[in-house]
């Protein structure tokens, strides 16, 4: 398993964010992880917290809604419409933290899933937002509901790149 | 959420330093060089000097950079405080999906078990 490294792309100033990770499984057991609430309940939810699927409607025009609940109880919600289901190559939704101080604060996240040789597959993750600050304060927050309490101090610091790639990438 | 709010502004700050394209070359720039004075940096860019001080000011107050004084010259070089940070945050948001991913990894291979079986 070691060669599937996760890949996040998140580039200074952009609206958008990108995730790519292979799997040692074709793509439509992939894509049906994403698709069976029964699977999808056993790895979407951060370490640590339980995870509850109150929605899940997976075809095109359906809704859906989660629940992060940690150990002290606080819940972290989540909604949106899924745009198009297409199995098996690509799920278009929409989503929305409702945490948020403000409503309406809405990204539009596009799933594909790609077959590779070997029984092995490729999916990537494109999230768009309305403006680069949600897009950095929604990072900022999936790293927070991810991240474990040792790590409250980079609450305070963040940062939308990784210094390597500021200093090897030039925009 | 709370905690997160709260320290919006820091993190809005850094977010705006970082997120024009003159002062991340100024990041670069110092990251290459370690230590560099005002002037120096100047002479890296075509944008007029007031331009290159304001950027410095914003680099300043999102702590991403030092200034030392050294009888008239202001030295400017990265704080690695700062930059420390965003490799770790980096790192986290990466180890965030990963997790998740080894988690999807566990549930594709019972799957695939039970294709198996099933034939």
């Amino acid at each position: 398993m070691a060669r599937n490294k996760t890949k996040v792309t998140v580039e200074p100033g952009k609206q958008e964010f990108f995730i790519t990770r292979e799997f040692d499984a074709p793509r439509d057991f992939v894509f049906k992880a994403f698709t069976d609430p029964k699977l999808y309940v056993q790895w979407l939810g951060p370490r640590g917290m339980k995870m509850r699927l109150e929605r899940f409607e997976p075809r095109s025009g359906g809704m859906w809604r989660y629940i992060h609940t940690d150990e002290k109880g606080n819940e972290y919600a989540f909604h949106g419409v899924n745009h198009e289901v297409f199995p098996p190559e690509r799920l278009i939704d929409t989503f929305e933290f409702e945490g948020l101080p403000e409503k309406g604060h809405v990204s539009l996240e596009t799933a594909r899933f790609e077959e590779l040789p070997g029984g092995r597959s490729k999916l990537t993750i494109q999230s768009i937002f309305q403006s680069v600050a949600d897009r950095d304060g929604m990072v900022q927050s999936g790293m927070e509901v991810g991240i474990n309490e040792s790590f409250e101090r980079l609450d305070e610091v963040l940062a939308q790149t990784p210094i390597t790639s500021l200093v090897s990438k030039r925009a | 959420m709370s905690t997160q709010r709260q320290d919006s502004t820091a993190s809005q700050q850094l977010f705006n330093a970082l997120a024009d394209l003159t002062r991340r070359s100024i990041v670069e720039l110092l990251a290459t060089r370690g230590q560099m004075t005002a002037t120096d940096i100047c002479d890296n860019f075509s944008v007029s000097h007031p331009a290159i001080s304001q950027h410095l000011k914003v680099l300043r107050e999102a702590e991403l950079v030092h200034i030392k004084k050294s009888a008239q010259k202001r030295i400017y070089s990265l704080n690695p405080d700062t930059i420390h940070d965003i490799e770790d945050w980096a790192k986290q948001l990466t180890e965030h999906w990963n997790e998740r991913f080894e988690r999807l990894d566990k549930v594709l291979q019972t799957e695939k078990r039970r294709m198996l079986k099933r034939r």
